[in-house]
């Protein structure tokens, strides 16, 4: 293993981070204080609790997972797309160094933003509502599996995408309808029966449903089935980049 | 020696089917430049993308210092430097962050006083803040050439360094390519400027249609398909040849005669020719000779060749 080539994209992409802290720490930031403003103030005033739960509470854990998709599909794919389409990608490619080295550098800074974002939206929730953690070691790892992943699949969808049509297309179509959704503002149980089953067949919820409990100790499925579906996801992520690089497909000619 | 790059058989057809290398066998040489010339299309920058890891081969194998290139990618690799014909960089980085990311990029831990002297031996050092957009297209060649330089490659590959470059950073290029070389540093280059590979090359190799038609010892090249050409000035102009002249060539103001011969033969006729031109009695001014240039050359070759 080549920890230098690996630390080297690392701190290059997070050095990206640092430089914009605006566009990368504020704008998640703003657009969670919105969700709150809208779903917690408006909404919530209607709602008031679930479960024993303030609603304003309630919504958090799902905020953050949403969030955490989002900005890890859009660093990961992002970073790897800019470097197709400016040419820099040639570089990565010449470079003696494995796929792994180079995912573990990439998928690993921009997971590391989205874990760094979502800590700042619970703290600025924490300045809106009560917030408690139950269990706070299990919320991190969940939280870093989350990032883990779905940079990973924004990894695949940078390599996959020729345009920037086609990288905008799997977060608009099939993420955002996903986390909307999947629990993030509601719980399952709220639907009638049969929409609570077809919610079920959505893995979204089992990220949120599972951070939830990480928050209150409830949950609309199992925790175990939560940690299951997420490895599942990220073992297959890791195979279809391991694929990728094996074949060089969409990158080495 | 053994050569430090040995290729055998390498062959590629693209997905679409385009096959553009057809069995490329050659040996490179340790700290020699090697030109590759060929009209465009003709599977130089597949050539050198393979070598370089950008491309997979369909065929054949390629050796870099001893180690497979693709069973021992990081050995192979390690040795190589690539600089790529387009100019792609972070434009919103500066120089000595690139420069330091490519080194970090081989796995080399950091060594600010070498990227000073790569940086001082291509006149950025004075640019080493400056953000790479700021930088004039010249320069954002040269950063190309640093990042290559960053890991202290053993082997350079330049895949066209001069293309669209004006005179004077041309000759500046050259000087860098020669102080690299006179380093011990194995340079390949492509190109189709003609004048680059006679100014540089010790070997010059043609390829066409994804062939290597012929590597050759650029003087030896030179010499063998070299024709002279022997320009005599008259001293008042000829309406038209004597008939003991007919075959060589009269130019349109009637002053000059030009005739071509070779260098090989075991004679070449000059004597002869000055005795027809005396016993004629045309006035001989002044007598110059030319050697054909590569051009000339190469545009026999790819068309005897092909």
């Amino acid at each position: 293993m080549n920890w230098r080539s690996i630390l080297t994209i690392f701190n290059f992409e997070m050095a990206r981070f640092w430089r914009t802290p605006w566009e990368s720490l504020a704008a998640p930031v703003v657009s969670t204080v919105l969700y709150f403003v809208v779903f917690g103030a408006a909404i919530g005033t209607r709602i008031e609790s679930v479960d024993n739960i303030s609603y304003g509470a309630f919504i958090v854990p799902g905020l953050i997972i949403l969030t955490v998709l989002q900005q890890s599909l859009a660093n990961a794919s992002n970073a790897i797309f800019m470097r197709k389409f400016v040419g820099t990608i040639h570089e990565i490619l010449a470079a003696p160094i494995s796929f792994i080295e180079v995912v573990a550098g990439f998928v690993g800074a921009a997971a590391l933003k989205s874990v760094i974002i979502a800590i700042v939206i619970y703290l600025t929730a924490l300045a809106f509502v009560d917030l408690p953690l139950a269990h706070p070691v299990l919320a991190l790892v969940l939280l870093v599996l989350t990032s883990f992943g779905f940079a990973l699949w924004g990894f695949l969808m940078g390599i996959w995408a020729r345009d920037w049509q086609q990288l905008q297309f799997i977060p608009m179509m099939v993420i955002t309808p996903l986390v909307f959704l999947g629990g993030a503002f509601y719980s399952a149980s709220m639907l009638p029966p049969f929409w609570e089953a077809v919610a079920k067949l959505n893995p979204v919820l089992y990220l949120v449903s599972g951070f939830r409990w990480t928050f209150f100790g409830m949950a609309d499925v199992p925790v175990l089935s939560s940690v299951l579906a997420l490895a599942i996801f990220l073992g297959l992520g890791f195979l279809a980049v391991w694929a990728i690089f094996r074949t060089g497909w969409r990158l080495r000619a | 020696m053994s050569p430090i790059i040995e290729v055998s058989d390498l062959s590629k057809t693209y997905a679409s089917g385009t096959p553009a290398l057809k069995g490329v066998t050659l040996d490179i040489r340790e700290g020699e430049i090697l030109a590759l010339l060929g009209p465009n299309g003709a599977g130089k920058t597949t050539f050198i993308s393979i070598l370089c890891g950008l491309v997979t081969p369909t065929g054949g194998q390629v050796r870099v210092g001893g180690h497979d290139l693709l069973r021992d990618y990081r050995a192979a690799r390690s040795l190589i430097g690539l600089v790529p014909q387009e100019i792609a960089l972070e434009f919103f980085e500066s120089v000595i962050n690139t420069v330091r990311f490519s080194r970090g990029l081989y796995g080399k831990a950091p060594d600010d006083a070498y990227l000073e002297r790569v940086l001082r031996a291509l006149s950025l050092w004075d640019k080493r803040d400056a953000k790479l957009r700021e930088l004039s297209g010249g320069m954002k060649r040269r950063v190309l050439i640093a990042k290559a330089l960053s890991h202290g490659p053993r082997i350079l590959f330049l895949d066209e360094p001069t293309a669209g470059v004006d005179v004077n950073l041309r000759r500046e290029m050259w000087e860098v390519v020669r102080g690299l070389k006179a380093e011990g540093v194995t340079i390949i280059l492509t190109t189709h400027y003609l004048e680059e590979a006679e100014e540089m090359a010790d070997r010059v190799g043609i390829i066409d249609k994804g062939r290597l038609l012929l590597v050759r010892d650029k003087a030896d090249l030179m010499h063998e398909f070299g024709q002279k050409v022997l320009r005599v000035e008259l001293a008042a102009p000829l309406a038209e040849l004597p008939s003991a002249l007919s075959g060589l060539e009269l130019s349109p103001d009637g002053l000059t005669v030009s005739y071509r011969y070779d260098t090989h033969a075991d004679r070449s006729g000059i004597a002869r020719l000055l005795g027809t031109f005396a016993a004629e009695g045309i006035g001989v001014r002044d007598v110059a000779t030319e050697q054909s240039s590569l051009e000339d050359v190469f545009l026999r070759l790819v068309r005897d060749l092909a």
